[in-house]
């Protein structure tokens, strides 16, 4: 097989097709550049991130606007709003809005972290399954597809019952039964990368195999890497929130999950106590909401068959 | 025919892998289970009770591979070990009483959700930029955004405490005893509303957004085209034309939900008490009744698992391609 008899296709092969190129061309970085200016010229994308970046601030503040630690007990129990506290306090008289703002930061942090986490987990195997093929592919199909199938919240609780409690145990549950879907995902996005000509170039010009996969497969498949990692985001901060509403997370820290957990412990359903409940269940549902605007952007932008036809 | 037998095949392995799971993960923990669990219950635990989990995990000293090989035959003999919570009824006793539950709820939750979903999908994709397209897929995407367990709760504080339309927890009213009476079955059904939308509600989103995408996709085809070109009436061309062959996505997306809905199932469950082995799955896990959780585990397991495999099935019939490739 010579290469200079592949013609170059598209944009991705960009540059001199011939064994001889020293530094191979880095695809992607164009279709990148158009991606991020896609994201910045779209409505909902830039609504989506106005609101992380808001969240994102609260949590780093908190410190500053609610000072001293939020789960202290206070002497003003089961307050409704009202100026002194914003959101009113709970049964044991704790500031909601101090409860609020202190648990963005567990809870958007370990959302990141998961889904970076799974993100990564996903790309590792996706693009090597697609990459290597063969027995390779059949083994990590196979763990990826056990992954998929087996039901995810039964699982949390199953290994959040036997893992030692922790903040740690939850992040390790959430990664791993959160990074298959993006693994099934990222594998035949990268299998079509796969059979592209800039990809065999590097094969024969004798490239290692992490490299291949990293520099040239992965820059190419920016758009879904991202959606995928918003995905995940979405997930970790969901299923953060559902173990710690089932006590199955770490009671001990301040989350909007765990919140809601003590909340509903402290039956403020019952006592009509609806303030108590609201906003950290609100909040969780803005952040995934603002995710998956920046969610749907992405895939206006990278499918334009998607998009609404501007009239005129 | 050969696609299903490597199909059963895999669904075999991943059956395999979760009893391995199950196997392992109490022997992973630091110290040994019995004395771990016995320390927490404050001792309450009678001498038989002891001696169920003994066996249960395999403290006697065979070898490892014994007590696996063991367990895997109790297992496929339906022996999951003795409940500790419900102490002396065997763990396959208590998830049998309880499992029709959950498939109730989630299966009418399921099917309303496919059906109300694609539909809205279907006429979202038909009427491109109108009102249901555009109003519709972000409402529903921020309605999703919710917790399960916090709209399960809203709607419970709103349609059961301050409204008091619908009945707070359980699946039927106590005093009521199961039987094939009109009373009971209404009875049931109503305390299924609150539950079952709050399932509904959260997952619909998905399915129109799905359909809405891929019934764009298939309306390009020339086939379309050909159809209007010929004059078919629209309501023809849209659900017997366009929405037939963009229904394919839905039925894979269907049988990978299934797992879905028994997860989704377990927070919705809690919040109302619904008596179903997701609820049942968190108070064994709160009462450290290992063996019943483990049961329940495999249990759901399996039933995904027969689930996805009776989707493919229907999936080969559906679409001629996958028997040949």
């Amino acid at each position: 097989m010579s290469l200079t008899d592949s013609t170059p296709t598209a944009s991705t092969t960009a540059g001199n097709p011939t064994v001889q190129v020293p530094e191979p061309p880095v695809p992607g970085r164009l279709v990148h550049g158009g991606f991020v200016h896609g994201i910045l010229t779209n409505k909902k994308a830039l609504f989506g991130l106005a609101v992380l970046v808001v969240f994102a601030l609260l949590a780093l503040l908190a410190p500053l606007l609610a000072p001293g630690n939020p789960s202290d007990f206070g002497p003003e129990a089961s307050l409704a709003p009202s100026a002194n506290h914003l959101l009113g306090t709970t049964s044991k008289g704790q500031d909601v809005l101090a409860l609020t703002l202190w648990g963005s930061r567990s809870s958007l942090t370990v959302g990141f972290i998961v889904g970076i986490a799974a993100t990564f987990i996903g790309c590792l195997v996706g693009i090597a399954s697609a990459y290597f093929g063969k027995a390779i592919d059949e083994l990590l199909s196979l763990l990826t597809n056990i992954f998929l199938l087996i039901p995810g919240l039964p699982l949390l609780v199953v290994l959040a019952a036997f893992l030692p409690p922790g903040p740690a145990t939850v992040v390790v549950v959430l990664v791993i039964t959160g990074w298959a879907g993006s693994a099934r995902v990222l594998r035949s996005q990268a299998l079509s990368l796969r059979s592209k000509d800039f990809v065999a170039a590097a094969v024969v010009t004798g490239e290692k195999a992490w490299r291949i996969m990293f520099r040239e497969i992965l820059p190419n498949m920016a758009s879904i890497v991202m959606s995928t990692l918003l995905g995940c985001v979405i997930y970790g901060i969901g299923a953060q929130a559902g173990l710690e509403f089932l006590g199955l997370g770490d009671t001990g820290s301040v989350s909007w999950g765990t919140n809601l957990y003590w909340a509903n412990n402290d039956g403020a359903l019952m006592t009509g106590d609806w303030w108590v409940l609201l906003p950290s269940g609100v909040a969780i549902a803005v952040v995934a909401f603002a995710l998956a605007l920046i969610n749907y952007a992405v895939d206006e932008i990278t499918n334009p068959r998607l998009r609404v036809e501007k009239k005129g | 025919m050969v696609f299903l037998l490597r199909r059963l095949g895999f669904y075999i392995i991943a059956f395999w892998a979760c009893i391995t799971l199950n196997f392992f993960l109490p022997r992973l923990m630091p110290g040994d289970p019995v004395s771990r669990m016995f320390s927490q219950v404050q001792s309450q635990m009678r001498p038989d009770q002891v001696d169920a989990l003994r066996r249960l995990f395999g403290l006697d000293d065979r070898p490892l591979w014994e007590q696996y090989i063991a367990y895997i035959g109790n297992i496929f003999r339906g022996d999951m070990g003795i409940s500790l919570s419900r102490f002396p009824a065997p763990v396959s006793e208590v998830i049998g009483a309880q499992i029709g539950w959950t498939l109730l709820l989630g299966g009418t939750s399921l099917v309303i959700a496919v059906i109300l979903g694609n539909f809205l999908g279907i006429l979202a994709a038909w009427r491109r930029g109108k009102f249901l397209d555009s109003v519709f897929p972000p409402l529903l995407i921020f309605v999703g955004s919710f917790p399960y367990f916090w709209l399960a709760m809203a709607a419970l504080y709103l349609f059961g405490i301050t409204l008091g339309w619908l009945p707070l927890s359980h699946a039927f009213s106590t005093g009521l005893s199961p039987a094939f009476s009109l009373e009971y079955i209404g009875d049931v059904a109503v305390h299924l509303i609150l539950p079952a939308l709050t399932i509904v509600l959260v997952s619909i989103g998905g399915w129109m957004l799905g359909m809405r995408n891929t019934m764009i996709a298939t309306t390009a085809e020339d086939y379309i085209t050909m159809a209007r070109a010929k004059g078919l009436r629209p309501a023809r061309i849209m659900f017997q034309y366009a929405a037939r062959n963009a229904m394919l996505p839905s039925v894979t997306s269907f049988g990978m939900s299934l797992g879905f809905v028994v997860g989704g199932a377990l927070l919705t469950e809690t919040v109302f008490a619904y008596p179903g082995i997701g609820y049942q799955l968190l108070t064994s896990v709160q009462a450290l009744d290992y063996p019943l959780t483990q049961g329940i585990f495999l249990t759901i397991t399996a039933a995904v698992l027969a689930a996805n495999f009776l989707v493919d099935i229907i999936y080969v019939r559906l679409d001629p391609r996958v028997r040949v490739s």
